[in-house]
């Protein structure tokens, strides 16, 4: 695939430049730079800009990561500090007001600075134990993947033996799993993300495995095996990057899930107990008892709960289709 | 087929052996004395040293794991911490409190989801298909136990038509033979009983069942799509064969199958689900009863519920994998 370039164009083909450059013979203009080998990661990233529901997903997703950075500057109180206390009776807590916004919790924290920081330790939670899941599933997937794919009989017994407990592990479900690791670790922020990350190992595993089979049987890798080049190295350096994608993907829809999750786990009783860090699902449990007068403070971290999962949802679902071949007309 | 289904329960074996190491593990794994552990805090050192004596706690590990699995293959899985009832025994009293909330979600799901996923599968691109999608990824992000509270608020609460919480209301006096309400109601003929057991599972499973409704909607629009552009469906059509008879015998049978796969593997996620949904509805099953051991620490419990959820689940796989046999001729050759 050399692209016969024009004499300014320099180096790579940008995707700015690329419609504009002759040669294309045919088609649209983005059709002629595809077809010239723009890279699949450019290419995706062309496609997503296209599509709105990828617009509004990476919206809501960097809105998110917003208010989890920028947190101490959206608010001027500290989570978990009461108030004004005096004001909480046992059947009302206090509304908006000019200092508080969206009024008080049932403790008498800024009903706001808790949600903002709340978004803090979802996103801290989420990125930690996915990028858990995917550490360990990514190796157990590779290891599976890369013995399967060009280890010959004793590789295929290999990745056997491990997609076997891999099975094992899926044979939990999800949410189980996460309350017995979170059960041997006691009560502590890292046990909610290594229990959540070890209940996406089995995901990540899987898929990573898969595609990497996939690819051990395409030509290329016939190529590299014919040109005499060593095992590891095929795998290492064509395999494994070349199916790693989906992996990639299934990391952003991850997220969303791992962010429920964590609020599930403390919905259970199995989160920090630390009144100082807000946190959405805490929240929920804590809104519980005064759901009938004061809704509010259930839905608020619900509905924040619920739109950042759906933002990592959309853009993760997005993303999978930009990268897929077969979407790329 | 036998010979399909006999392979199938052998595969179960290793799986078997495998999770009992890892709860045999788990309840070493965790925090301090495993005597402690499964007697609970405020254990007397009497009882913890009996606890020790019993299990065997000094002997070598791979001893006290042989006598783990013996107890598990006499049926002896332990006591609650609690009151010290056999996890057997709960475990069976609350299997059809959840099984029967569990089933009713699945039939929402698949009754609403594989209509909605072939109709925005016919319509894509229209107004329809829009809806059903962005409602399925709304569905997905919403938090199963967020939805429970919120469906109670605004039917139970606000607008009184649905109970809010157990499985029947108390002051109906019902006569139960299997502990599955419904079914309860119908045999003895205690209508009023089995609609009100009805009653009450209308919101549990309606939270229950979003997320496998969602999944499965996603699951049959993207494979009904995928097999109207196959060349047999344009035969099909283009022989003159009516719409109806094509989609229901060509497309309809093929687009199926990685529904049922999909559907056997939410299983897995409604006992998970039903921890939390049970516990917003006080429905008194095995997801509300283990919410209570988490919450007290009842090893016992946890270790014996994780083991039986695990072998239905694997169980309702087995059947899915035959369900498929039967669907697809081709499975059950290979």
């Amino acid at each position: 695939m050399t692209i016969p370039l024009p004499p300014s164009g320099g180096g790579a083909v940008s995707p700015e430049s690329a419609p504009g450059t002759p040669g294309g013979a045919t088609g649209a203009p983005d059709t002629t730079a595809e077809d010239r080998g723009v890279s699949l990661w450019r290419g995706a990233f062309r496609r997503l800009r296209r599509n709105p529901t990828a617009i509004l997903g990476a919206v809501i997703v960097l809105a998110f990561i917003a208010v989890a950075v920028l947190a101490p500057l959206l608010t001027s109180y500290e989570p978990g500090a009461a108030q004004d206390a005096g004001e909480i009776t046992p059947s009302s807590v206090p509304g908006p007001s000019p200092d508080h916004w969206l009024g008080l919790d049932s403790f008498g924290s800024d009903l706001w600075t808790q949600l903002v920081y709340g978004a803090r330790q979802s996103l801290v939670y989420g990125v930690i134990s996915t990028a858990i899941g995917l550490v360990v599933g990514a190796a157990l997937g590779a290891l599976a993947g890369g013995f399967g794919a060009v280890g010959g009989r004793a590789g295929q017994w290999v990745d056997t033996a491990v997609m076997r407990i891999v099975d094992l592990w899926l044979s939990i479900p999800s949410l189980l799993l996460a309350v017995s690791v979170a059960a041997i670790l006691t009560q502590s922020a890292y046990a909610v993300m290594i229990a959540i990350g070890a209940a996406q190992v089995p995901i990540f595993a899987r898929l990573l495995r898969g595609s990497m089979l996939a690819q051990g049987r395409s030509d290329y890798v016939l190529a590299a095996g014919a040109l005499g080049l060593r095992k590891r190295r095929i795998v290492m350096s064509h395999v494994l990057p070349n199916s790693i994608g989906p992996t990639i993907v299934q990391a952003t829809l991850n997220l969303a899930t791992a962010i429920i999750e964590v609020a599930a786990l403390s919905y259970l009783g199995l989160g920090t107990a630390d009144p100082a860090v807000a946190e959405w699902g805490r929240m929920l449990v804590a809104a519980q008892d005064r759901f009938d007068e004061s809704p509010q403070l259930a839905i608020y971290p619900g509905v924040a709960i619920a739109i950042t999962a759906l933002g990592f949802t959309l853009f993760g679902e997005a993303l999978r289709e930009a990268l897929d071949p077969r979407s790329r007309r | 087929m036998l010979r399909f289904v006999l392979r199938r329960l052998g595969l179960l074996v290793p799986v078997l052996i495998g999770l009992s190491v890892l709860l045999f593990a788990w309840v070493r794994a965790l925090p301090g004395d495993p005597a402690r552990a499964l007697l609970g805090e405020r254990a007397t050192p009497e009882a913890v040293a009996r606890v020790r004596e019993a299990y065997g706690f000094d002997d070598p590990l791979w001893q006290q794991y042989f006598r783990y699995v013996g107890s598990l293959l006499r049926g002896d899985f332990g006591s609650s911490v609690r009151d010290n009832r056999p996890v057997v025994d709960t475990f069976l009293e609350k299997f059809p409190a959840t099984a029967e909330l569990a089933i009713a979600a699945l039939l929402i799901a698949v009754v609403v989801g594989v209509p909605l996923g072939y109709l925005a599968a016919r319509n894509q691109g229209r107004l329809l298909d829009t809806a059903v999608v962005s409602g399925s990824l709304l569905g997905v992000a919403t938090p199963v136990f967020f939805l429970a509270i919120l469906l109670k608020l605004v039917f139970a609460t606000w607008l009184g038509w649905l109970p809010s919480s157990l499985r029947q209301d108390v002051t109906i006096d019902a006569t139960h033979v299997t502990n599955f309400y419904v079914l309860d109601g119908i045999l003895t003929r205690e209508w009023d009983a089995a609609v009100n057991a009805v009653a009450h599972l209308i919101l549990p499973s309606i939270a229950l069942a979003t997320i496998p409704l969602a999944i499965i909607v996603r699951i049959t629009r993207a494979s009904v799509a995928e097999v109207m552009n196959e060349d047999f469906v344009r035969t099909a059509e283009s022989k003159g064969l009516s719409r109806r008879v094509v989609s229901r015998r060509h497309v309809l049978r093929n687009a199926l199958l990685p529904v049922v796969t999909t559907i056997g593997l939410q299983a897995g996620l409604l006992f998970s689900g039903a921890v939390l949904t049970e516990t917003v509805f006080g429905l008194q099953g095995i997801g509300q009863y283990l919410f209570e051991a988490i919450g007290r620490r009842d090893y016992p419990v946890l270790q014996g519920y994780i083991l039986f959820i695990a072998i239905i689940y694997s169980l309702i796989n087995l059947l899915v994998d035959l369900a498929y046999g039967v669907i697809d001729p081709r499975v059950r050759v290979s």
